[in-house]
């Protein structure tokens, strides 16, 4: 029995030690990324980190920042906030990081905020949600648009085909939840009336019911779908099949090819926000994102064989944001990088043109988006 | 001291020892976190390995109470103004009520219906948790407020590292009396036969029935601390993967074993964390090292290892 405890003692010591075998001692600056690889969230950190580890590389081929190479240190939260929460604490405790760029879902961003603040390191958020900088934190900063935003440029774009009164269709996951919310709150001073909403679960099947409830609603001039993945999909099928004539909107959450294939011939004349990435070769040459996103769609294109996201952008945004300030900062100064991130003026990058302030950490107006309609199988941009 | 180690509170001792003894190793506070987060998953796998592996019933949404215990000291003191302290209380309390109104039905069955029935709850609570967004912040979670104890407030990976190590040998010590009281006997006569354990007169449904709100109230504390600890919970916490999570610890590190338990806990938070240099292969080599500690060490890594040092001890 005694002896049994001392070995499992010593095993488990050893294991303890083992975790800090991985850090090498290197006159680099280190960056640290949190990002969601695998999981329920891949499609996002997968794009995230294949983007952050080409452009590092890319980077030092050039001779790296002010002369010194960069590190990278990316760790695999799978999705979850406690995972995320304890390599955050790791990347500054061994690695000692300079600067953060990552934190994939909003819940692991909002788990791991306390940790770069207390330790005073720059931290570059890729998750969407509103909260990460409202309120503003000193070191927190993200770069990719709001859902707040995307309602906006909705209610914009309604406004000028002169309608005001909408129906809400949204999914119950965290993207249809939270847009769904941004959108209930930022429509009256829009002057949109919001007339009727129904959700529906993540994994439902058919939503001929609650759309039967929206047809059946006297006034209603177009219909708002936020949600993600195949549920908006399944909306516009029902949609058609109803025979609703009213204008349908969705989010960006579907600015994928794969929602024009599953929503097939019922896509047409759908409306949505996007970024410009989605569009880069529908661009007008003297757009000034074109050179970017046309840039960056290529490269990523040669070099993983996928076809681009937005998301692997915002991480290409953080990175090159971060290492902008670096350069002006001409330090890898935790605190002069700071600054020097929420100086940032006039950044063109794929997910529009950043200029940050000390009360705005994410730096995008609705420029940032653009309105696109689903013709004939394909986006077009319209202005 | 001989006596003291082949006591039944070996198990406890050795918690006590180890507490004590790793921050003499400690290279940063970082190992602080890990060693807080070890003692609370051991928390939480002590009380469903006296279901488990003592009573021999199976829970298989045991992250449920994890996420009722994080969730109160959540929304307790926010929503509520009630202080932290009080909510780790309370919230035990409502794990120990849902899992006494819930288990009358369940544990009524047996195996694998026992099994899906115990999955379905788990996954309701994650779904409440997900839906109530006005009360729990919807799926990104929302903050947890800093415990304040006597006018201290309990901050920071080391604080906790202490806090977790004084409850699970508090936990422990409970486990041990429980195991070695008729009611521990009782509960393993049920384990090897309900049958045979109904006609010597052991009130089987009852027995179970203690045995899976203790339990509960386990997975509870341990959850209200791991929200504490990280300041922010989502309803990942409460979700499948982390039962099963919970059930390999259990299994890894032995059933009917408390010392086990702390194994087996150790061994899964700090895999993750030793093979994030295999970089792509991480989770890979995670699935081949835990399936290799169970086809060489079936019974779980200290029972095996128990059994084969009693048998060449002379």
């Amino acid at each position: 029995m005694r002896r049994m405890q001392q070995i499992v003692a010593a095993a488990g010591i050893g294991l303890l030690a083992l975790t800090g075998a991985g850090y090498e001692a290197a006159a680099q600056v280190k960056i640290g990324a949190v990002l969601s690889v695998t999981g329920p969230a891949s499609f996002l950190g997968d794009p995230e980190k294949k983007t952050l580890e080409m452009y590092v590389d890319a980077i030092n081929a050039k001779g790296g920042v002010n002369g010194q190479k960069l590190q990278l240190v990316i760790y695999d939260d799978g999705g979850d906030a406690n995972a995320a929460r304890t390599f955050a604490t790791r990347l500054v405790e061994e690695d000692k990081i300079v600067a953060m760029v990552g934190g994939t879902t909003t819940g692991a961003t909002l788990a791991m905020i306390p940790v770069f603040e207390e330790a005073q390191i720059p931290f570059i958020s890729l998750a969407g949600a509103i909260q990460i900088i409202q309120p503003v934190r000193k070191w927190v900063f993200k770069t990719p648009h709001t859902d707040k935003m995307a309602c906006e440029k909705i209610f914009g774009d309604l406004k000028a085909r002169k309608m005001t009164t909408v129906a809400l269709i949204s999914g119950t996951d965290a993207f249809g939840k939270s847009m769904r919310d941004q959108c209930v709150g930022v429509a009256p001073a829009k002057g949109i009336t919001i007339a009727h909403e129904e959700t529906y679960g993540p994994r439902d099947s058919d939503m001929t019911p609650q759309l039967t409830n929206i047809r059946n609603k006297a006034g209603v001039q177009a219909v708002i779908n936020p949600g993600f993945g195949q549920g908006p999909a399944i909306v516009t099928r029902n949609y058609r099949q109803l025979g609703i004539t009213v204008p349908l909107y969705q989010s960006h959450g579907v600015a994928s090819k794969q929602y024009i294939d599953l929503a097939g011939p019922a896509a047409e004349g759908v409306r949505l926000p996007a970024a410009a990435l989605l569009v880069a070769d529908k661009l007008p040459e003297k757009d000034p994102q074109k050179k970017v996103v046309v840039d960056y769609s290529r490269i990523y294109r040669e070099k993983t064989g996928q076809a681009v996201s937005t998301f692997g952008g915002h991480a290409y945004d953080g990175l090159m944001i971060l290492v902008g300030a670096m350069q002006r900062a001409k330090s890898a100064d935790k605190a002069k990088v700071r600054d020097e991130i929420e100086k940032t003026k006039g950044y063109v990058g794929t997910g529009g043109i950043v200029t940050m302030s000390p009360t705005d950490h994410m730096g995008l107006d609705l420029s940032a988006f653009r309105m696109l309609e689903i013709k004939k199988g394909d986006w077009t941009l319209l202005n | 001291m001989a006596r003291l180690i082949d006591s039944r509170y070996t198990p406890l001792v050795a918690v006590v020892f180890v507490a004590l003894a790793l921050p003499l190793i400690f290279p940063s506070p970082f190992y602080y976190r890990i060693g807080a987060l070890v003692f609370i998953f051991a928390l939480a796998v002590i009380g469903l390995n006296l279901l488990m592996g003592f009573a021999g019933q199976v829970s298989l949404g045991h992250a449920g109470f994890l996420g009722i215990g994080a969730y109160a000291v959540a929304i307790g003191p926010t929503h509520l103004g009630l202080p932290s302290w009080f909510c780790i209380f309370a919230g035990a309390g409502a794990s120990a009520l849902v899992a006494y109104v819930v288990g009358q039905p369940i544990l009524r069955l047996k195996g694998h219906y026992l099994a899906v029935a115990t999955l379905g709850f788990g996954l309701m609570i994650a779904i409440v948790l997900t839906n109530e967004a006005g009360w729990t912040g919807g799926p990104d979670g929302m903050s947890v407020p800093r415990l304040v104890l006597f006018g201290w407030p309990v901050h920071g990976s080391k604080a906790w590292y202490w806090v977790a190590a004084g409850t699970l040998a508090v936990g422990v010590a409970l486990a041990l009396n429980l195991i070695d009281s008729p009611s521990g006997r009782a509960l393993q006569a049920i384990h090897d036969s309900e049958v045979a354990a109904l006609v010597l007169g052991v009130r089987v449904a009852r027995k179970k029935l203690g045995v899976f709100v203790i339990s509960a109230v386990y997975a509870s504390v341990a959850g209200s601390y791991l929200a504490l600890l990280n300041g922010h919970i989502t309803p990942d916490l409460a979700g499948f993967m982390r039962s099963i999570e919970l059930v390999a610890m259990v299994v890894l590190g032995g059933m009917g074993s408390i010392f086990g338990s702390l194994v087996g806990a150790g061994v899964l938070v700090v895999l993750p964390q030793a093979l994030t240099g295999f970089h792509d292969y991480e989770h890979m080599a995670l699935g081949l090292i835990v399936m290799g500690f169970m086809i060489l060490l079936r019974r779980g890594i200290v029972p095996t290892l128990g059994a084969a040092l009693a048998g060449r001890a002379p």
